[in-house]
């Protein structure tokens, strides 16, 4: 499931003003299946995580749907995007197929790297995904680095970077930031930073974590303007992205939106005991179910029926079924693909 | 055709005989571009190459040191200075993190063209903070080459051939030796990695070493042959990973006995990984053990009679030497 490419450039996305629908019923049904299918996605390695089938870390986005598929519905062909650990979505939004994403969580060969990034280091440098990474906040830097070399390489490209609110307190954010900040005033970073802000850094909440709450507000120090946005809105993220992105782009300037979400799973899928939030808690922030709010939304205008949804649902339940038959049928590794790819031009050192 | 040149100028010379072919490659690093580099490295290159292609970075190394990844895995060709290498601590995550393993957790699909340079070690009084040998730290991490030049020609060599690597290269630099000269070959002059280079031949015992426990080595092996009547060979590994097995291993094949000689503390470092190869590859030649010279277990001393007491001296080296074969005893 591509992102399209230039529905921004034919004017009819994010030109419009504040509160402006900022796509189509025929798009937006088209980005909730996109978002059914990733809950679906999420769902079901969760499930193969508790058989044992998928080892190490699991880190799923339920919940947060609307942010990385309203952001990257803005995302053109030669941008870039990196994002943390909790990545399968953007894998998924940039066109990998949930086959290649649910094998390299089973570390199979046809994973999208080969059965050796697992689920926290996906990659799919053809579509523009460069890479998901384990260290929180390390990859800032890395993604402005990204947005220094189109500008140097003169492109109208931009990067698209996610990162959690855990990775505001590092230090890598802060010194990135700052960076970005600088070379910005150069035009030399076209770099959209995208905070997903789903309140809890692992099990500590954003208000036992940083002192000043306001993460948008962080980029201010460094001279980057940032906005924030519903990140449960899917309508509302949208316009954001599309405006957003297009103002990285024209300007070469850094940009900042804080978009306000929240994990509705666990942080890792072997994290049942949940000490840190409430029930009462996660039941509200369900009431805002990005999923359900733009089902609802297409409900009441008429522009699917009961009928139709239940049709996507089963679809993705499908499609999901056969990335998980794909992913166990799949061969794992050979053994000497344990020495490949450590050195760049060379099968081994 | 040769010029003598100092190794900082043949530094100079390699990255802008690169800058000028390929650009792609740029500069990054503190005080490198308008204050000309605190050690003088990059002296005139902002004026010659502007401010997109010299970066002066904040004091900030993580955070460039990320960025410098990031446009690496771009197609660019960062090199980036660290002030002293003791400062790459700083960076050690996205050196460590990114630049070694990203290549293989994304299954092959993105390379780091990227080399960190600097001046590596101590000897000029500047205590523990800011002197640091870390060839073995560095040397440990599968995903990084680490060389560490002695001579001016092979630091401009060495420099072209660590700019061209699509891999991150550790470049450590003999930082107490800047001044030196020598000569230094025109033009193209590319030194690969991962072959030793023979600095003197001879007969009785194998010194090894690399950076600049080389020249200490040279002036033992004199101090050798003038007083003992005994010709020894020297080896400059040039590059610890990859390391040049071969070299080693021929050469105690004819002296029967080797001396590994490093600047950085003894404990899981260089000259123990040495002993170890040969004791592997070469026990049956042997006809005494490995002897090891080391860099004091403490953190580096200010004074200057300490911080002496603190490296291997050419006596030292002399002495093990001599243990190696037997002359003295232990």
């Amino acid at each position: 499931m591509p992102a399209k490419d230039g529905r921004s450039e034919n004017g009819d996305v994010g030109a419009r003003g504040e509160g402006a629908v900022a796509t189509t019923p025929e798009n937006l049904a088209e980005l909730y299946q996109k978002m059914v299918l990733i809950r679906a996605f999420e769902d079901a390695c969760q499930r193969a995580f508790r058989q044992g089938k998928i080892g190490g870390y699991l880190h799923v986005y339920t919940g947060e749907e609307a942010v990385a598929t309203g952001f990257l519905d803005a995302y053109r062909e030669g941008d870039r995007v990196i994002t943390a650990y909790r990545d399968h979505p953007h894998a998924l939004l940039l066109g990998a197929s949930p086959g290649e994403v649910m094998a390299e969580l089973y570390g199979k060969r046809t994973g999208l790297v080969k059965g050796k990034g697992g689920s926290m280091h996906l990659f799919d440098v053809k579509r523009g995904l460069m890479g998901g990474y384990g260290i929180v906040g390390g990859h800032i830097p890395v993604g402005v680095g990204l947005a220094y070399a189109l500008k140097y390489q003169n492109t109208d490209h931009i990067v698209q970077l996610f990162l959690g609110d855990g990775a505001i307190n590092q230090g890598a954010f802060h010194e990135a930031a700052n960076l970005a900040g600088l070379w910005g005033k150069d035009e030399m970073c076209p770099c959209l930073f995208i905070i997903e802000n789903n309140q809890y850094g692992m099990g500590t909440s954003v208000e036992r974590a940083t002192a000043m709450t306001d993460l948008a507000a962080k980029f201010d120090s460094y001279a980057i303007e940032h906005e924030k946005v519903d990140g449960m809105d899917l309508l509302a993220v949208l316009e954001c992205a599309h405006r957003a992105t297009e103002r990285v782009r024209e300007s070469g300037r850094p940009y900042a939106v804080e978009a306000i979400t929240y994990r509705i799973a666990p942080h890792g899928a072997a994290d049942f005991l949940e000490k840190y939030r409430t029930k009462e808690e996660v039941e509200k922030w369900r009431e805002r179910d990005p999923i359900g709010m733009v089902e609802k939304r297409l409900l009441d205008s008429g522009d699917l029926d009961e009928e139709r949804i239940e049709e996507i649902k089963q679809e993705a339940k499908r499609e999901v079924e056969e990335a998980v038959r794909f992913a166990e049928e799949s061969e794992e590794p050979p053994a000497e693909e344990l020495y490949t790819d450590v050195y760049a031009g060379e099968g081994e050192e | 055709m040769a010029e003598t040149k100092t190794y900082r100028e043949a530094l100079r010379e390699a990255m802008v005989h690169e800058m000028d072919r390929d650009e792609s490659v740029i500069l990054m690093g503190e005080d490198i571009g308008v204050y000309g580099g605190t050690h003088l490295i990059t002296d005139g290159l902002y004026d010659k190459y502007g401010p997109r292609r010299v970066i002066d970075t904040p004091i900030s190394e993580n955070g460039f040191t990320g960025a410098a990844v990031g446009m690496a895995m771009m197609g660019m060709r960062p090199v980036v200075e660290m002030m002293t290498w003791n400062f790459s601590f700083l960076a050690a995550d996205q050196i460590i993190q990114n630049a070694a393993k990203v290549r293989y957790f994304s299954g092959g699909q993105v390379k780091v063209p990227l080399v960190i340079r600097g001046p590596n070690g101590g000897g000029v009084q500047l205590s523990a903070q800011h002197t640091h040998s870390l060839e073995s730290f560095y040397g440990h991490f599968p995903g990084l080459k680490v060389v560490a030049p002695v001579t001016p020609n092979d630091a401009k060599g060495m420099m072209l051939t660590a700019i061209r690597d699509d891999n991150c290269v550790i470049f450590l630099e003999a930082g107490a030796l800047y001044g030196t000269k020598g000569e230094v070959e025109e033009g193209d002059n590319a030194v690969p990695f991962g072959k030793a280079r023979i600095a003197r031949e001879g007969s009785d015992v194998t010194l090894i070493a690399y950076g600049r426990q080389v020249n200490l080595c040279l002036r033992a092996a004199e101090t050798l042959e003038e007083e003992d009547g005994v010709d020894a060979e020297v080896i400059d590994l040039r590059s610890l990973r990859p390391f040049d097995e071969d070299a080693i291993v021929e050469s105690v094949k004819k002296t029967h006995r080797a001396v590994a000689v490093e600047e950085q503390w003894r404990w899981f470092g260089v000259a123990s990984e040495v002993a170890a190869i040969i004791q592997e590859k070469a026990f049956d030649y042997l006809d005494a053990p490995v002897e090891r010279v080391s860099g004091a277990e403490t953190p580096a001393p200010y004074a200057r009679n300490l911080e002496l007491l603190a490296f291997p001296s050419e006596k030292e080296v002399a002495n093990a030497a001599r243990w190696a074969l037997y002359m003295e005893e232990k």
